[in-house]
């Protein structure tokens, strides 16, 4: 049976609506191959100086085709639109990529992002002609603002990156849902399989996840569970869910009681 | 036989001595880079990858490779 139900980007169909960070592993085999059995088509990557002095180190490219997976560059590490712009600017060069994630912070504690600079920079980088997939606080206004200013997706944090603690603020969540048909992806802070489907019930057309992956005690298994916890979550809410009830409901008929 | 000059150049942070007049395309070759797979910028201009075997280094120039790695 062909499968319909495509997360689109930027007008590209995907069927996977997991999207998988590549930071973290313990080596390059590991990453590619969690990300090979999380069934992942779209994956996020850092843009970092070339080590010039040891070039035997492996390169990501080599282990993960950019042929077959979509590469997302992102701005990690970037603290302002300037850093940011010159990030993406360098990846798009790379290999002529447009569909890239923003992600500037603003506090490297907490690693929430500043989105007064994400907002500029969104906008600029929607003038270039790059697809802008926007990081962002789980926030309704700023949400709309993004989307004003030509945002390909909406990508608000889960919690903070790397922290593992689920949704947060499900509320928040639920209105930026309701007033976007833009793509919504939780972007950080998910911790294990029923967060991605809470996620996915919730209406969110996809969920990007790194850590809780990456760092698992398992991550081949953990790549798998979320594989599926994602798939479990998007059946659940397109299937309509029964209604809410304080009181129980027989599932067995009443008629031919002994 | 007359010596070659040497100017100095930073690339990715890194000093190195290279011969005056040398072209970007021949230092990423010496450096072993694969450049279908890297962006480089010059004193923080973005170069355009078809014009590297015009563009000739000059001392103090201040290169940055850069390419892509894991990351979340």
């Amino acid at each position: 049976m062909r499968n319909k139900d495509l997360l689109t980007i930027a007008r590209k169909k995907f069927t996977s609506r997991l999207i998988v960070g590549t930071g973290k592993y313990k080596n390059m085999p590991e990453c590619a191959k969690a990300i090979k059995i999380s069934g992942a088509e779209i994956v996020t990557v850092a843009v970092r100086r070339v080590n010039i002095s040891d070039r035997s180190k492996p390169i990501l490219m080599d282990y993960i085709d950019p042929k077959k997976i979509t590469y997302l560059p992102n701005t990690a590490g970037c603290f302002s639109s300037e850093e940011a712009l010159r990030t993406l600017r360098l990846a798009r060069v790379i290999g002529g990529w447009k569909l890239v994630k923003l992600e500037v912070l603003g506090d490297r504690k907490n690693l929430f992002p500043d989105m007064i600079e994400t907002l500029k920079s969104t906008e600029v980088l929607t003038k270039e002609g790059f697809k802008v997939m926007v990081y962002c606080n789980d926030d309704p206004l700023i949400a709309r603002r993004l989307e004003d200013v030509g945002a390909c997706a909406i990508m608000p944090l889960a919690a903070p990156i790397g922290s593992g603690l689920g949704i947060q603020n499900k509320l928040n969540i639920r209105i930026i849902r309701q007033q976007t048909k833009l793509p919504l992806i939780i972007d950080a802070g998910l911790g294990e399989a029923s967060d991605a489907s809470m996620a996915m019930e919730m209406g969110c057309d996809g969920v990007l996840i790194n850590t809780a992956i990456a760092k698992a005690k398992n991550p081949f298994q953990m790549a798998e569970a979320m594989k599926y916890a994602v798939i479990a979550g998007r059946k659940s809410f397109l299937s309509g869910r029964i209604e809410k009830n304080i009181f129980g409901g027989a599932s067995s008929p009443k008629k031919g009681i002994i | 036989m007359k010596e070659k000059i040497k100017i100095k150049i930073k690339v990715n942070g890194k000093t190195l001595s290279i011969e005056q007049n040398s072209t970007i395309v021949k230092l990423i070759k010496k450096l072993d880079i694969p450049l279908n797979k890297v962006a480089i910028e010059l004193n923080k201009k973005i170069i355009d990858k078809k014009k590297l075997k015009k563009i000739t280094l000059n001392n103090k120039d201040n290169l940055e490779i850069v390419h892509f790695i894991g990351g979340g």
